[in-house]
């Protein structure tokens, strides 16, 4: 029992910061480019990223700061979950088609 | 071409890390070569199985189909390189004995094999099947013409083979006596790498807690997109910014495989090797 007040803080601190997510966050492939590049997100919460493949090639959404990778087929929606993050600017990029960059900017 | 190649060696790269990493661990075994390509070859199949069904694992169980795939593809190399390496630690010692004492190789017939050849299976399987997504995605877009596709993809593989081959030779130059003790050291630090890996896609999944999300950046000094730090973030899960889930697992795996050798292969090896060598002859 001594352990109680400790575990509780550990399971009330992660069910908060997942309550705390709000709605989704969209980003879409189109023509080569993320739409929007720059992703203002929340910091310090768990955030859900829709991300939406318009292309007609696959995709491989990526992110080495977060380490995320997911492939996006032609078409599909994927989601991924990130944070919660301190505050700052996270790059993710298509992975099969390297040029192709964006940022999550925490605030 | 040449962004079809670069991508295409990406993908083959890790999995000809470990492959070459697995070759090198079991050199001298009789039949290695029908194991290990017979790894390869289920791991090719496999990866255009796994590529067709793309869309029903990654709309699988709620969306996170390809994360719970790609863990638990991870976790079961884990634990095969894991086992291979309990297994090394316990009969290792007693076979160079014999070996030194016969001057051949002896009785390795029975080394377990399969583990390995699963590792490289499931490696192949995975990487295998984004190449495939990949290519498939471009002969679809129809960009640059189906000969240059092929031809992009043919050099990435053949550069992605070349690291693999580099990296075994590499290794194989080591005298066998000490090639042991270092491929067993690679292999755990691999299934640690692995094991990290796994945590990242539960983490994707939010399956785990991230406990910090970025404990450390290093990627001043190495990045993961660099060449080198693919290769390091394959052989020893090298990672510029890991969560701290990460680094649990990949510590943990250490702990578990490390003190599992230590137990069941004990410390008093040559005494040990020699009293399980006179019994079995007797």
């Amino acid at each position: 029992m001594r352990f109680f007040p400790f575990t509780a803080f550990l399971v009330l601190a992660y069910s908060a910061s997942a309550l705390a997510q709000g709605a989704p966050v969209t980003i879409v492939l189109r023509d080569h480019q993320f739409i929007p590049s720059e992703v203002p997100i929340p910091a310090g919460v768990q955030v859900q990223l829709l991300v939406r493949n318009e292309q007609n090639t696959t995709a491989e959404f990526e992110s080495t700061s977060l380490h995320r990778e997911k492939v996006v087929p032609a078409g599909g929606q994927i989601t991924v979950f990130v944070g919660p993050l301190s505050p700052g600017s996270y790059e993710f990029f298509d992975d099969f088609h390297g040029e192709t960059r964006g940022h999550l900017v925490a605030k | 071409m040449l962004p079809t190649a670069i991508i295409v060696f990406r993908e083959i790269l890790e999995a000809a890390l470990i492959v070459g990493v697995v070759l090198a661990a079991s050199r001298g075994v009789p039949g290695r070569g029908v194991w290990v390509f017979g790894g390869i070859l289920s791991g090719v199949l496999g990866a255009m199985v796994v590529a067709a069904g793309a869309g029903t694992i990654a709309g699988a169980v709620d969306g996170i189909g390809q994360e719970l795939f790609d863990a638990a593809i991870l976790f079961a190399a884990v634990a095969m390189l894991g086992w291979h390496n309990i297994w090394m630690t316990r009969h290792g010692r007693e076979m160079a004995s014999a070996a030194n004492r016969l001057g051949t190789a002896v009785r390795t017939g029975a080394r377990p094999l399969w583990a390995l050849a699963i590792v490289v299976g499931l490696a192949v399987l995975r990487e295998g099947s984004e190449v495939v997504l990949f290519l498939y995605g471009i002969a679809l877009a129809g960009a640059g013409g189906p000969a240059a596709m092929a031809v992009g993809g043919v050099i990435g593989l053949f550069a992605g083979v070349a690291a693999g081959a580099a990296i075994y030779l590499g290794l194989v130059s080591i005298p066998l006596r000490h090639l042991f003790a270092v491929t067993s050291w690679l292999v755990l630090l691999l299934a640690a790498g692995m094991a990290s890996q796994g945590a990242a896609f539960l983490l994707q999944a939010d399956l785990l807690p991230p406990l910090g999300s970025n404990l450390w950046d290093t990627s001043f000094l190495l990045s993961e997109e660099s060449l080198l730090g693919r290769v390091l973030h394959t052989l020893i899960g090298y990672t510029a910014q890991p969560a701290g889930i990460q680094l649990v697992f990949y510590l943990a795996t250490l702990l578990v495989i490390g003190c599992l050798m230590r137990l069941v292969g004990g410390s008093t090896a040559p005494a040990r090797a020699d009293s399980a060598h006179s019994q079995r002859s007797a």
